[in-house]
């Protein structure tokens, strides 16, 4: 993520009060966690209305990489693309969510598509996503320990759980 | 987080069940919040929705299960229906039973090996999986602009051949699951033809991994001019004979018309692409509108429907096959010479005759084969058009030869969910049309 320290170094591009950078050639927005649903709004509004993608990445093993201007990074990151079907145009929306505090609000209200990502993105990395009607896992057994994309799920040896065993 | 006391595991976690429950155990309001997140209203639009009935008598409404185990389901979807005689009130998508961690594989694999991996999520159309990681890492490595004309071209051909292909399929899978078995046996016939050359071309029918970063796996085998030929001098006669068999026909369409409609506000606020954001008159195909390879320099039009309907999205994939044959003309037209895969030694393999000779050839074919090659720091969206609808890949990279994290956004994933939406107030008996309708493919769906 060298090009984006460069690029902090220079002016600051702002959008609705976040900071604009690029990576790769694609427009990205570091959004603060208490603006996130405010500003995914308002991208709403200029045209950006559907929401393509919701994911989340876990950088636990990255504990120094650098976000962007004056955006200190924390563990997990909420990853929004969004997509302009008028200007045929995407943005990426990265928001930085705290270890310690694992939520962030629920994009439900603005794109209902995102029901499903954010259970996806719940069950495999365990943000909560507040306000969301539905938050249960979806890919795993409702039943199942941990998450497994988190970088410090165990891996190997994991015994094959079943639902309903005792054993 | 994971730990190997079984009494841990046995305690488990509480987040609740996925299932559909009874309304004798819902208060109104969490039905209301329910229904709201099966058809992705928020809580007061499905308040409104008059319809709804709190009060139903429990005696009147039955919950059942269709599928996991069901022929009709493509797969291992199960879908929880809850009916009042005939009619769906609810229903709800049950998904996960194909899960078999595939992101989290593809944190373990080489960008090299990552093919592999990816291939096998759409199985029905391997190339464009394939296709959009690569496209992925190559923009990683900042080589997008380098990759031989004669590699683009045969990228475009296998992917619109892989659309052709998945599209037989569905028409196989529509009509078998509407009642026309006969077509069944016709789809998969014709799908084989387009199989056949894969397999003369990739070596595999299905799962190639033969469109790799930097280009592709081999040159196109000799006299594949004419197979692709027979291939397209074959199809136009028997689509002729599907549009007899089924387009025109009366049963077809009462089965078809009217099914499972869906509106273009509802499908965008889903995040529904490909055939069905289509069939609701969204004119909207990557392809033409975010051109990727050279699909910028083809001609072909934009099927769209006009009800969002199942016959719509029956009649859009059908007559997609008839544009990707005019854009796999134009292809064999227009296929360059030159090379297959860019000439880059720290990510293409040398040729294996120059093994033999040169010591720099066997040290760069040891590495890239055990350690791969190294991927610059940073993270990445690619989205291309998949027979099912957008396929995304976002990878981030740590500056290693494994992806950090990578994130296939799965079309059937997306397109899955708005089948309660489909499903409403609709016969159990058109439930099978609408599933075929959205012709998801759960590899994908549950990665």
């Amino acid at each position: 993520m060298s090009d984006l320290t460069e690029s902090a170094q220079e002016t600051v591009e702002l959008q609705h009060g976040c900071v604009v950078t690029s990576s790769l050639g694609q427009r990205v927005l570091l959004v603060p966690r208490d603006k996130y649903v405010s500003v995914v709004k308002a991208l709403a509004d200029e045209g950006f209305d559907i929401c393509i993608d919701l994911t989340g990445v876990d950088y636990l093993n990255m504990p120094n990489r650098v976000v962007g201007h004056q955006i200190a990074p924390e563990r997990f990151e909420v990853v929004v693309n969004l997509l302009s079907m008028s200007t045929r145009q995407r943005i990426r929306l990265r928001v930085q969510v705290p270890e310690n505090d694992c939520t962030i609000s629920s994009l439900f209200d603005v794109h209902p598509g995102t029901e499903a990502h954010e259970r996806e993105t719940f069950d495999m990395f365990g943000i909560v996503f507040e306000g969301h009607p539905d938050l249960t896992r979806i890919l795993m057994p409702e039943d199942w320990d941990g998450h497994p994309l988190r970088k410090d799920y165990q891996q190997g040896n994991i015994p094959v759980q079943f639902k309903g065993s005792h054993s | 987080m994971s730990t190997t006391n079984p009494h841990v595991i046995a305690a488990g976690t509480s987040e609740g069940g996925q299932e559909l429950l009874s309304r004798s155990e819902l208060t109104a309001k969490e039905l209301f919040r329910e229904v709201g997140a099966v058809l992705r209203m928020s809580e007061a639009e499905a308040a409104a929705l008059a319809e709804i009935q709190t009060e139903a008598p429990e005696d009147q409404t039955m919950i059942i299960n269709m599928g996991p185990q069901h022929p009709s389901t493509h797969g291992v979807l199960r879908l929880m229906l809850e009916l009042q005689g005939e009619t769906v009130l609810r229903c709800k998508p049950i998904i996960g039973y194909l899960h078999t961690g595939m992101e989290k594989t593809g944190e373990n694999l080489t960008y090299m090996q990552g093919g592999t991996n990816v291939t096998r999520m759409d199985y029905l159309s391997p190339l464009n999986n394939e296709l959009v990681f690569s496209l992925a890492v190559e923009k990683l490595l900042g080589i997008e602009a380098e990759i031989p004309e004669r590699a683009v071209w045969m990228r475009m051909l296998l992917s619109e051949l892989n659309r052709m292909s998945s599209h037989l399929l569905f028409l196989a899978t529509n009509g078998m699951d509407i009642g026309a078995v006969s077509m069944m046996l016709y789809g998969w016939r014709e799908r084989e033809e387009v199989l056949r050359f894969f397999q003369k071309v990739t070596g595999l029918r299905m799962n190639h991994n033969f469109i790799r970063p930097g280009g592709v796996a081999a040159d196109l085998p000799t006299g594949w001019r004419d197979d692709v030929l027979d291939i397209l001098a074959l199809l136009p006669s028997r689509l002729e004979e599907y549009d007899i068999l089924m387009t025109g026909q009366p049963i077809w369409r009462e089965r078809l018309q009217g099914v499972g409609a869906i509106t273009a506000r509802e499908a965008m606020a889903l995040g529904a692409t490909g055939p069905i954001l289509r069939s609701t008159g969204v004119a909207w195909d990557l392809r033409r509108d975010m051109p990727y390879l050279r699909y910028s320099e083809v001609e072909f039009d934009v099927v769209v429907g006009q009800y969002g309907d199942a016959y719509d999205r029956y009649a859009i994939r059908f007559n997609e096959i008839r544009e990707s044959m005019r854009i796999v003309y134009q292809i064999l037209d227009r296929m360059p010479g030159g090379n297959y895969r860019i000439q880059n030694k720290k990510v293409t393999p040398p040729p294996r005759a120059r093994i033999d000779e040169s010591m720099e050839a066997l040290i760069h074919h040891f590495k890239i084969f055990t350690e791969g090659f190294k991927v610059p720091e940073g993270e990445v969206y690619v989205g291309i058009e998949s027979p099912r609808g957008e396929i995304g890949c976002y990878i981030v990279s740590d500056g290693t030869s494994t992806p950090y994290r990578m994130h296939v956004r799965a079309p059937s994933f997306v397109n899955i969910q708005a089948l309660p939406h489909m499903m409403r107030g609709g016969l159990v008996a058109d439930a099978v049309a609408v599933i075929s309708s959205v012709d998801p493919v759960l590899g994908e769906v549950d990665r």
